[in-house]
């Protein structure tokens, strides 16, 4: 499986990773590589077979519908980049 | 007081030959004088740890210990520590200092241990070579060129630099196994769900498991004994009866199935590592064991079914890196848009850059079927074959790695090369299965390790064969000149 620039470049969008022009090609290269190496797979005939998503069949636990969080907001916002009042701030999103 | 294993440190302790203290001082001497060569510390947490050592000597004094009160660990920095740096080996989180604790050290400073630092990784974690970290490359104690193997490179070289008497790491593809095996120490990964994932950075969420990096099976079962169970905030912890690790060391191997792969030992494998670890098979088998040849016919199908799995997973999790709750964020951003993508291109590396691209390719519309699913129907049949072996055998023991280290930046610009040395090891995560590796010999001057995998929930088995492989050879006791 080849890939081209266009679909490094969808990917890198679709990832919200900026990639510069001039890394495109080693990007291209690489990641070709990757793709060969893991299609070996499709040689394989897994009709029927159950994807296995956790490795022990397990699934997801419950827990009742209740408080069980205190509010740690200002120890949780004091790492964050930039926070206010209570308030993440990012660059404006509505004109 | 140094070069003592956790057993014989806990005696020491327990005896009042050595205090907490004094102990804890000698560690933080020595990584200060000796870690500039080999860079397995990201933090030496002195303070910290001088202060547990401390509360570990009172607690001590007030008649009130575990097996491990007041014994000196060091931490993967992937595990976070509340207020302290908590980097997983990248820029991104360079600034981060964890607001919480994660439950595996949460237990282990319930137990009393005492924690000397953070140890250097790959990158999230995502690496075969400890060469991909923010902070530099960890060399390895036995040839300062090599690599010490990864991701779990930096908690390895501090066991066999003599930094730390035992460290925790953790394994999403063989990031402790694999190490262990390049830096000659002893690793543990445990069955999947065994111990909690609270609180360490998520790299393959269904692949990724803490355990123990220590000098011997023995100091790892205390070590595990203290980081396993169930715990609530972990949704994929199992709520399962935790044994005591301990208690079957002894026991003799008189009778105990062995099953070799011969997909273990076929092309590509070094064939001095071949004869070392067919070698040591022998020994164990002189124990008592009984050796049958079996077939894992998947195994190779285990790199491409993995390297979907585990970036697709990965993508997923590091969204979360977005510059607006934590971590690194560009200057100046134009637009939400602009902050995102210039925050995480400044803030991941190149590795972790391309599994991200990987795992987002193989989620994306139109892809999922023959890349995500595919892989995860491959990982059924990987399973099978391994429940299909433990009918017949009670472990399964080969060569950890196929290669030896390798020198620093030589697969620098070839990531398929890389990927292709975890050949044996990445089958164990995809079935979720405990496995082992144990220094077995020497290779050209450099350690080769034993990997042996256990059935779900049999790490007491491997922890036996592995103290009773170390009671009649010595490998486990050889330390770099």
């Amino acid at each position: 499986m080849s890939l081209d620039r266009s679909d490094v470049e969808s990917i890198a969008q679709l990832a919200r990773l900026k990639i510069d022009d001039a890394e495109v090609p080693a990007y291209t290269q690489t990641l070709s590589n990757i793709l060969d190496l893991v299609d070996k797979m499709q040689a394989v005939d897994t009709t029927d077979v159950e994807p296995l998503a956790n490795p022990l069949d397990a699934t997801q636990r419950l827990r009742a519908d209740v408080v069980s969080e205190e509010n740690q907001r200002e120890q949780l916002q004091k790492v964050a980049p930039k926070a206010e009042q209570g308030l993440f701030l990012v660059p404006k999103v509505i004109e | 007081m140094l070069n003592k294993t956790v057993a014989e440190l806990a005696k020491g302790l327990e005896s009042g030959e050595f205090s907490s203290t004094e102990l804890t001082q000698e560690y933080l001497t020595q990584i200060k004088s000796e870690d500039s060569k080999y860079n397995s510390f990201i933090s030496v947490t002195e303070d910290h740890a001088l202060a547990q050592a401390k509360a570990a000597d009172e607690s001590r004094a007030a008649g009130n210990t575990t097996p491990l009160t007041g014994v000196p660990i060091a931490v993967k920095d992937i595990f976070c520590t509340q207020g302290i740096k908590t980097s997983c080996g990248s820029k991104m989180l360079d600034n981060f200092e964890a607001p919480y604790e994660s439950t595996v050290t949460e237990k282990l400073n319930a137990a009393g241990t005492v924690m000397l630092g953070k140890t250097n990784l790959d990158e999230f974690a995502m690496g075969s070579s400890c060469e991909s970290s923010y902070y530099g490359p960890t060399k390895n104690p036995w040839a300062l060129e090599k690599v010490p193997g990864g991701s779990s490179g930096g908690s390895a070289a501090a066991i066999a630099a003599g930094l730390a008497p035992a460290a925790i790491g953790t394994d999403t593809g063989g990031s402790i196994r694999q190490p262990a095996s390049f830096c000659g120490i002893t690793g543990l990964k445990p069955t999947y769900g065994r111990v909690s994932r609270w609180g360490m950075i998520a790299y393959g969420s269904s692949l990724d498991q803490g355990g123990p990096m220590t000098q011997t099976a023995e100091d790892a079962a205390l070590v595990l004994n203290a980081m396993a169970g169930f715990d609530s905030k972990d949704s994929t912890s199992l709520d399962k009866e935790v044994p005591d690790y301990t208690a079957k060391l002894s026991e003799p191997l008189k009778g105990l199935r062995i099953g070799v792969p011969k997909e273990f030992y076929s092309e590509g494998l070094n064939s001095d590592i071949a004869a070392t670890t067919q070698s040591a098979i022998k020994e164990i088998e002189k124990l008592g064991a009984v050796v049958k040849e079996i077939s894992l016919p998947r195994t190779e199908l285990s790199i491409p079914a993995y390297y979907i799995i585990a970036p697709a997973e990965a993508s997923t999790n590091l969204s979360r890196f977005d510059g607006v709750k934590f971590g690194h964020r560009c200057e100046d951003p134009v637009d939400l848009y602009d902050m995102y993508t210039r925050t995480r291109a400044e803030g991941f590396g190149d590795e972790v850059k391309r599994r991200i691209m990987i795992g987002t390719y193989a989620l994306s519309a139109g892809y999922y079927d023959a890349y995500y699913r595919k892989a995860q129907q491959l990982r059924r049949l990987i399973k099978d074959d391994y429940v299909k072996a433990f009918e017949e055998v009670d472990v399964i023991m080969g060569p950890t790695a196929p290669s030896l280290p390798w020198t620093i930046g030589a697969k620098e610009n070839d990531p398929v090369s890389m990927y292709l040395e975890d050949i044996y090891t990445l089958s164990v995560n995809l079935a979720g299965l405990p496995g082992m590796s144990i220094p077995c010999g020497m290779v050209d001057g450099m350690p080769v390790g034993l990997q042996v995998i256990g059935n779900y929930f049999d790490e007491s088995l491997l922890l036996n064969i592995g103290h009773q492989f170390q009671q009649a050879t010595d490998w486990h006791t050889k330390r770099p000149a």
